[in-house]
């Protein structure tokens, strides 16, 4: 358990020793607040339009997040594969589900990082209006973010797993979680079962339909802990069949 | 410590290691010698827990590589040769990151030790990534000293070292396998010389010869060969010293003032070159026997094909004589 620890503490640290960290939150921040200074800009100069936090949110999760979380986690076990140090990683007394764990509550950190930062919105924001910030609706849609954001980084970390090279591992990363995206659109074209079950995947759809609108439903949770978990469990089988090999 | 029965590893249908079996005391300093592809590395990586072997039994310690990795890597302290590190850690950091994966008490003190041990104390804090190639393989060999482990097993650890740093690096693991075993590749022959008890050479993934350098160079050399030289005219010595029994050829060194002769085995031919030498009229300067080096056992059996079906077995005779 202490290894985990370990290794999501390393990689914290490497992320702020890179300026890509820094990079990412400047970006998303200035993305933010541009728009949450013309929607209240738009709120003071028009009637009867109240700024909602919904579109901090909405932004934060796409296409903020949507484009940082491959960016951060191509890097983390892609890197250690291309510069070797995976060899390190795997003769030292540290069990392959440890490390994988260990690399993916690395991001995690990152990002609960950011989207405390984010809170900054909705405190500026309470003052201005009333009767003030929707608190139910503010936590939902965090919590939404959140788990969101646990399955997107087991997803880029699995996908870091598979390669050595850094750009392929993002690219790849970027494909599978834009089809896991929008895979609720043709779902929505097909009656049929299969058109349920696409409709049933779509992370988008168990966001916006839910956790954005107030609602706290257990199997939404469920859906994105179960992606959660199945990345780091591929991701743990990868890096043993890599030793195999 | 070390056991390893009938070992091959495969990487898809290149056969990298093929069915060796070796292994190593406690306490024993094992020399792993063989040409760039021979499988030494991959051995290494196989005894370190990084791959499974394909068959064969590996055992560290008693326990398995397989069944029991994770006691085997507790055992195991390695560097390998690509000195993998972060380029973004301090020195320090990285020993201290490295000591926490072991879970090791009093970590920071632990570090500032391995780093007394390899002489890299007043770079702790300066970046991985602007040292030197001889500070990174100082620092690996750190990584692997950390959690004192019982085995120790080094890729070509003083490749990139300048000669005073190899000595100390030598004397180094000269101290650690007295209380550890050391299992160490290098190509520098006269390194497996100094410092190994026994010395494993591989080729093409066999084991080709083991035993300790002394009597590899024992059992190579049938014949004993013994430089001469005198003051004076050595081509009119030449026939006198054929006539000397024992004596199997003589052929000149270069310089002028030096003959080389082979005696046939057993013979020791010198007290009579010696007299035929002084009753010749000649002044004799030097007479001693000249050991093979390793570098020739080396080349002598590595450089041997094994036979082919339709080709000639010629010397390659001499590699199996010695199982």
């Amino acid at each position: 358990m202490r290894n985990i620890w370990t290794i999501a503490k390393r990689e914290l640290k490497a992320y702020f020793i890179s300026p890509i960290a820094y990079v990412l939150i400047f970006m998303i921040m200035l993305t933010l607040s541009i728009f949450f200074f013309i929607d209240i800009y738009y709120a003071v100069n028009t009637q009867g339009y109240i700024p909602d936090i919904k579109r901090t949110l909405e932004l934060l999760v796409f296409p903020l997040f949507f484009l940082a979380i491959p960016a951060i986690t191509m890097r983390t076990m892609a890197e250690e594969n291309r510069m070797g140090t995976i060899e390190l990683l795997l003769t030292a007394p540290v069990r392959d589900w440890e490390l994988v764990i260990g690399k993916w509550l690395g991001s995690v950190l990152f990002f609960m990082i950011i989207i405390a930062i984010t809170l900054i919105y909705p405190l500026v924001l309470n003052p201005m209006i009333s009767p003030g910030v929707d608190i139910g609706l503010l936590a939902s849609g965090y919590l939404g973010i959140i788990l969101l954001m646990f399955a997107m980084c087991a997803i880029g970390v699995f996908i870091s797993t598979l390669f050595s090279n850094l750009i392929a591992a993002l690219i790849v990363s970027l494909i599978v979680i834009l089809v896991l995206w929008i895979v609720g659109v043709p779902g929505q074209l097909l009656t049929n079962s299969l058109g349920s079950f696409l409709s049933f995947l779509s992370f988008s759809d168990h966001y916006y339909n839910t956790f954005l609108t107030g609602i706290l439903d257990l199997k939404d949770v469920v859906f994105y802990l179960t992606f959660t978990a199945m990345g780091l469990f591929f991701g743990t089988i990868s890096v043993e069949v890599k030793r195999w090999k | 410590m070390i056991q390893v029965s009938e070992l091959t590893k495969d990487f898809g249908t290149r056969r990298a290691v093929d069915s060796i079996t070796f292994g190593a005391k406690k306490g024993e300093i094992l020399g792993f010698l063989g040409p760039n592809g021979a499988g030494k590395t991959t051995t290494m990586r196989i005894l370190s827990g990084y791959m499974p072997p394909t068959s064969g039994s590996v055992k560290i310690g008693g326990y398995d590589v397989i069944e029991n990795s994770l006691e085997v890597r507790r055992l195991v302290g390695y560097l390998p040769e690509t000195i993998p590190l972060y380029p973004d850690m301090t020195v320090f950091e990285y020993l201290k990151f490295m000591a926490d994966l072991r879970q090791l008490k009093n970590a920071d003190d632990r570090v500032d030790e391995v780093l007394e041990m390899v002489q890299m104390t007043d770079r702790a804090e300066g970046y991985i990534g602007n040292i030197s190639k001889g500070m990174r393989q100082r620092v690996g060999l750190a990584q692997a000293l950390l959690h004192k482990p019982e085995v120790l097993i080094l890729d070509e650890p003083t490749i990139g070292l300048d000669p005073a740093q190899i000595i100390e690096v030598r004397k180094l693991i000269q101290q650690v396998g007295k209380q550890h075993t050391v299992l160490l590749s290098t190509h520098i022959l006269s390194e497996a010389q100094q410092i190994c008890n026994r010395v494993l050479i591989i080729n093409k993934g066999h084991i080709v010869a083991e035993d300790t350098p002394e009597h590899l160079q024992a059992r190579l050399t049938g014949s004993q060969k013994v430089l001469l030289k005198i003051k004076g005219n050595i081509d009119e010595l030449v026939p006198v010293i054929k006539k000397v029994p024992g004596i199997r050829s003589v052929s000149s060194v270069a310089g002028g003032d030096t003959l080389e002769f082979e005696t046939t085995p057993n013979q020791e031919a010198r007290p009579g070159v010696a007299r035929a030498v002084i009753n010749a009229g000649f002044d004799l300067l030097d007479l001693h026997p000249e050991s093979i080096s390793l570098e020739e056992i080396f080349l002598q059996l590595t450089r041997d094909e094994p036979p082919t079906p339709d080709s000639k077995a010629s010397d390659s005779g001499s590699a199996d004589n010695l199982h």
